[in-house]
C-alpha cells in the first residue's frame, strides 16, 4: 500500500503540468466549502434568538418524536448563509450533519437565518411523501413567518416544530410506507477494500511462515485444478459488509441521512 | 513446485496491487455518475409532470394568454422527447441538446409565472399556490440533483485522468472514456429559477 502510494506521488510529480489546473480547481472547491455550526444538539441556537422557554419546551417533542418514529427533526439558527441561497446551504448543512437514519433518509431540517431574513424546511428523501414542498411551504407561510414578522422568533420556531410533528406524526401508517423507497448510492467501498488488503496480508504471511499452511493450500489447489478464479471469489466473498452502526452512547449526532432538496423556504 | 510458488506469488501481488490502487474506482464511479444522471432525468420529468396540471388552472383564469401557454406547452413536449440515455453521457451534443430544451422550457415557465402576477384571482387560487410551491421545490430539486451529478462526473473523469485510475483506465477499461462536463451554468448555482 505504501508502496502504492509513494508510486502515486512520483507520478504526480512528473506529471506536474497536468495536475496543476487540476489542483487549483480543488483549492477553488475547498475555498467555495462553507463553515458550518457544529451539530451540537438538536437545537443548534448559532444566531442566538430561542428564548430559554421555548428551547426547553421543544427539546422534549424533539426527542419524543425520534424515540416514536426515528425521525431527527433538528433546528438550526445561522448568523450568516455566507452569500448563498438559503435552498443549497441548508441542503448542504443537512448533508454535512447527516439527519435521519441512513436506510431511511428520515431527517427534517428547520433552518432559520435572521440576518438574511429567510427560514426554510428542508425534508431528507424518505419524508418527501410525508412532508410535502407543498405542506411545508403551508407551515412556513401560516405558522413561522408572520409570529418572525412581529420578532416573535421562538413563538414561530415552536409553532412550526409542532405543525411539522403533527405532519409526521398524524398518520404513522403513510410514512412508514414512505420511507427506503429511495437507496442511497453514496456508499463508503473502502471497508471492504481493507479488509481484502488485510486477509491478503494474513494469507501471505501464513504462506510464508507456515510450512503446513504452504502444503495445505498448494495440496487443495492442485486437487481442484485450475479453477483458480472461483477461489479468489471465494476470499472476496468471505469478507461480508457490515453496515456502519451510528449508535453512540451520550451527545446526539445524525444517522447518516439525505436530503435531495425537499422542502420549502419563505422569507419574512 | 517453485514454478507454482511463484505462480501463487505473483497472483497474491496482483491481488494486493488491484485492491490497493483502486482496480474497482472506476466502474465504481462510473456507475455512481449514472445513477446520479438518472436522478437528474427524474427531477426533470417530475417538473414536466407537473406541468399540464399548472396550464389548466392558469388557463382557467387567463385565457387570453394563448402565446405564452402554447409556449410552454411546446417547450414541454421538446423537453421531454430529449432523453439521454446513460450509454450517451460521454457525448457533448447529447447534452447540450437535453440542456437547451430544458432551458427553453425554464423560459417559457416563466414567463407564464411572470404573467400570473397579472391575475389576482389565480394568485390567491388554492390550487394554483399548492402547484407554485411544488414547481419551487422541484426545481430545487433539480439544481441538487445537478450539483450531484457534476461532482459525480468530476470524480470519474479525475479517476481515468490521474495515476492509478490512469493504468487501469488505459488496460483494462479501455472502453471507459470520460463524461462530458454538464455546464453548470443555468440553475446549478442559483436555485430555483421560478420565484413567487
Amino acid at each position: 500500500m505504501t508502496a502504492c502510494r509513494t508510486a502515486k506521488r512520483l507520478a504526480r510529480g512528473r506529471m506536474h503540468a497536468v495536475i496543476a489546473p487540476l489542483a487549483l480547481l480543488l483549492a477553488i472547491v475547498a475555498a467555495s466549502a462553507l463553515a458550518f455550526p457544529p451539530l451540537s444538539g438538536r437545537i443548534v441556537d448559532q444566531a442566538n434568538i430561542i428564548p430559554a422557554e421555548t428551547r426547553n419546551s421543544i427539546e422534549p417533542k424533539l426527542v419524543g418524536l425520534e424515540a416514536r418514529s426515528g425521525i431527527q427533526l433538528v433546528v438550526a439558527t445561522v448568523t450568516s448563509l455566507e452569500n448563498r441561497e438559503i435552498e443549497p446551504y441548508a441542503n448542504e448543512l443537512f448533508r454535512s450533519w447527516k439527519l435521519g437514519e441512513r436506510a431511511k433518509n428520515n431527517g427534517v431540517l428547520l433552518l432559520v437565518a435572521p440576518n438574511e431574513r429567510r427560514v426554510r424546511i428542508e425534508v431528507g428523501y424518505g419524508l418527501e411523501g410525508t412532508l410535502t414542498d407543498a405542506l411545508g411551504k403551508v407551515i412556513i407561510s401560516n405558522a413561522i413567518t408572520p409570529r418572525f414578522k412581529a420578532g416573535d422568533f421562538g413563538g414561530g420556531i415552536s409553532r412550526g416544530i409542532d405543525d411539522i410533528i403533527t405532519v409526521l406524526t398524524t398518520d404513522a401508517s403513510e410514512w412508514q410506507k414512505r420511507p427506503s423507497l429511495r437507496l442511497d448510492s453514496d456508499q463508503t467501498s473502502d471497508p471492504v477494500n481493507w479488509l481484502a488488503i488485510a486477509l491478503l496480508i494474513a494469507f501471505v504471511t501464513l504462506f510464508i511462515v507456515s510450512p503446513g499452511f504452504r502444503w495445505l493450500f498448494l495440496n487443495t489447489l492442485a486437487n481442484t485444478g485450475g479453477t483458480t478464479s472461483s477461489r479468489r471469489g471465494d476470499w472476496s466473498g468471505s469478507g461480508g459488509y457490515s453496515g456502519g452502526g451510528t449508535s453512540s452512547g451520550g451527545g446526539f449526532s445524525g444517522g447518516g441521512g439525505s436530503s435531495g432538496g425537499g422542502g420549502a423556504s419563505g422569507s419574512w | 513446485m517453485l514454478l507454482r510458488l511463484r505462480v501463487i506469488a505473483a497472483l497474491v501481488l496482483i491481488g494486493l496491487a488491484t485492491s490497493g490502487c483502486g482496480y474497482n474506482a472506476i466502474p465504481t464511479l462510473e456507475e455512481q455518475a449514472k445513477a446520479k444522471w438518472a436522478d437528474v432525468q427524474n427531477n426533470y420529468q417530475r417538473r414536466a409532470d407537473l406541468i399540464p396540471n399548472l396550464v389548466a388552472t392558469v388557463q382557467g383564469y387567463a385565457k387570453q394568454e394563448r402565446d405564452v401557454l402554447t409556449a410552454v406547452i411546446e417547450a414541454r413536449a421538446k423537453a421531454t422527447q430529449t432523453k439521454v440515455d446513460v450509454s450517451q453521457l460521454t457525448d457533448p451534443e447529447k447534452l447540450k441538446q437535453f440542456q437547451d430544451a430544458q432551458n427553453q422550457l425554464s423560459g417559457a415557465l416563466g414567463r407564464l409565472i411572470a404573467i400570473s402576477e397579472n391575475y389576482p384571482d389565480l394568485k390567491s387560487n388554492q390550487n394554483f399556490l399548492a402547484l407554485q410551491s411544488q414547481l419551487e421545490g422541484t426545481e430545487n430539486r433539480i439544481s441538487v440533483a445537478r450539483r450531484d451529478y457534476i461532482e459525480a462526473v468530476r470524480a470519474y473523469n479525475t479517476q481515468l485522468r490521474t495515476f492509478p485510475g490512469l493504468i487501469w483506465a488505459a488496460t483494462f477499461f479501455r472502453g471507459n472514456k470520460p463524461m462530458a462536463e454538464f455546464a453548470a451554468g443555468n440553475g446549478a448555482q442559483t436555485p430555483p429559477q421560478v420565484k413567487f
